[in-house]
């Protein structure tokens, strides 16, 4: 990585040795909500995905009050460094990630390799349950420069105003299913938005679940025409993988014009009328 | 404490590639299952042995995986 921008990035080994920090706070979110009860980074705190960084009545992602409740009572004000970190490459952490830019917070970071490389490590794990002195969070506006909506994701793809890219595997591209195996189903057709690329997220991603260089990153994504030079937005299933994607391109990269539809396949593939390419 | 007797492997289950992740934290054996793609995790259980843990997780994803529909393409 280029020299200024991997400070997005904390290595396990920093994590070990700073987790407990004064100003620093680690926090796990996974996919599977039970993981951190399995044994966690000790002193990390840990955010349910399902209840605490979305909207629960409309679909949508946490709301400015909630977040700053969340922040508060984990023990982060608006000067903590943020560690986040989770299961499947750090998925979720994306998506925290993601909404924390969202939201303004300026020192926000993922531990590189996740939670399947702290556990390949060997390294300590915790189960207690670790409480916070509470502190007061002010967000900011939403910077929505970060976020698609459905009305600008139909507009690029017909008149190719951003690169669409899909992250999902090849068989929810292509349609052969309609969800990760072993998942439930989550929309009426299968197949991909007409003209998006198909670059699957693991591909960032190298087998011990850290990211690729930038050297990898960028022949990656130039081999499919994605330079930076034009905008970019990416989507999925329900975000959280092209959150990762989002990540890769907008703090590893630096691309400047980067999105994340989180409305992805659950919206669009559920969509009355709605164009789909196999 | 450290996780012990930490292993991670893949098998065919069901007609998908899945990666087995299996730990020992303390008493507890917590075993993890996720499709090898896109990677999700999808299946766990805890158990007192390796083996019964893995049993009842493999136990959850082979139901789990039953219900993944293929389409003609």
């Amino acid at each position: 990585m280029p020299a200024t921008l991997p400070s997005v990035l904390v290595t396990t080994e920093w994590v070990a040795q700073h987790a407990t920090d004064a100003g620093v706070r680690v926090v796990e979110v996974d996919v599977d909500t039970t993981a951190y009860d399995q044994g966690h980074v000790p002193g990390a705190a840990g955010w349910n995905w399902t209840t605490e960084l979305c909207d629960t009545v409309v679909r949508d992602i946490v709301p400015p009050n909630k977040l700053e409740q969340l922040l508060g009572k984990t023990g982060i004000d608006n000067d903590t460094t943020i560690v986040l970190y989770g299961d499947n490459n750090n998925w979720f952490a994306a998506w925290a990630f993601w909404q924390l830019k969202i939201y303004g917070h300026d020192d926000v970071r993922i531990m590189d390799g996740g939670r399947k490389k702290w556990l390949a490590e060997g390294r300590d794990l915790s189960t207690d349950k670790t409480s916070f002195p509470s502190k007061t969070y002010k967000a900011k506006s939403p910077d929505t420069s970060l976020r698609a909506f459905l009305p600008e994701v139909q507009e690029a793809m017909k008149k190719k105003a951003a690169a669409l890219v899909d992250v999902r595997s090849p068989q929810e591209f292509t349609g052969e299913i309609l969800s990760p195996p072993g998942l439930p189903e989550t929309c009426q057709r299968g197949g991909h938005i007409p003209g998006a690329k198909s670059i699957p997220w693991g591909k960032n991603c190298n087998d011990d679940g850290t990211f690729k260089s930038f050297d990898e990153l960028r022949a990656l994504y130039s081999a499919q025409g994605i330079s930076g030079d034009q905008p970019v937005i990416a989507y999925c299933r329900i975000g959280e993988r092209s959150s990762l994607t989002w990540f890769a391109l907008k703090h590893l990269l630096g691309f400047q014009k980067v999105k994340n539809y989180d409305g992805s396949w659950t919206e669009w593939g559920n969509l009355v009328g709605a164009p789909v390419e196999k | 404490m450290k996780p012990e007797d930490y292993s991670r492997r893949q098998q065919e289950l069901g007609g998908w590639q899945v990666t087995i992740e299996t730990y020992k934290l303390g008493d507890v054996y917590h075993c993890i299952i996720a499709n090898v793609d896109p990677g999700a995790r999808f299946a766990r259980a805890d158990g007192p042995t390796r083996e019964e843990a893995e049993r009842v997780a493999i136990e959850k994803a082979t139901r789990h995986l039953a219900q993944t529909r293929k389409f003609e393409v």
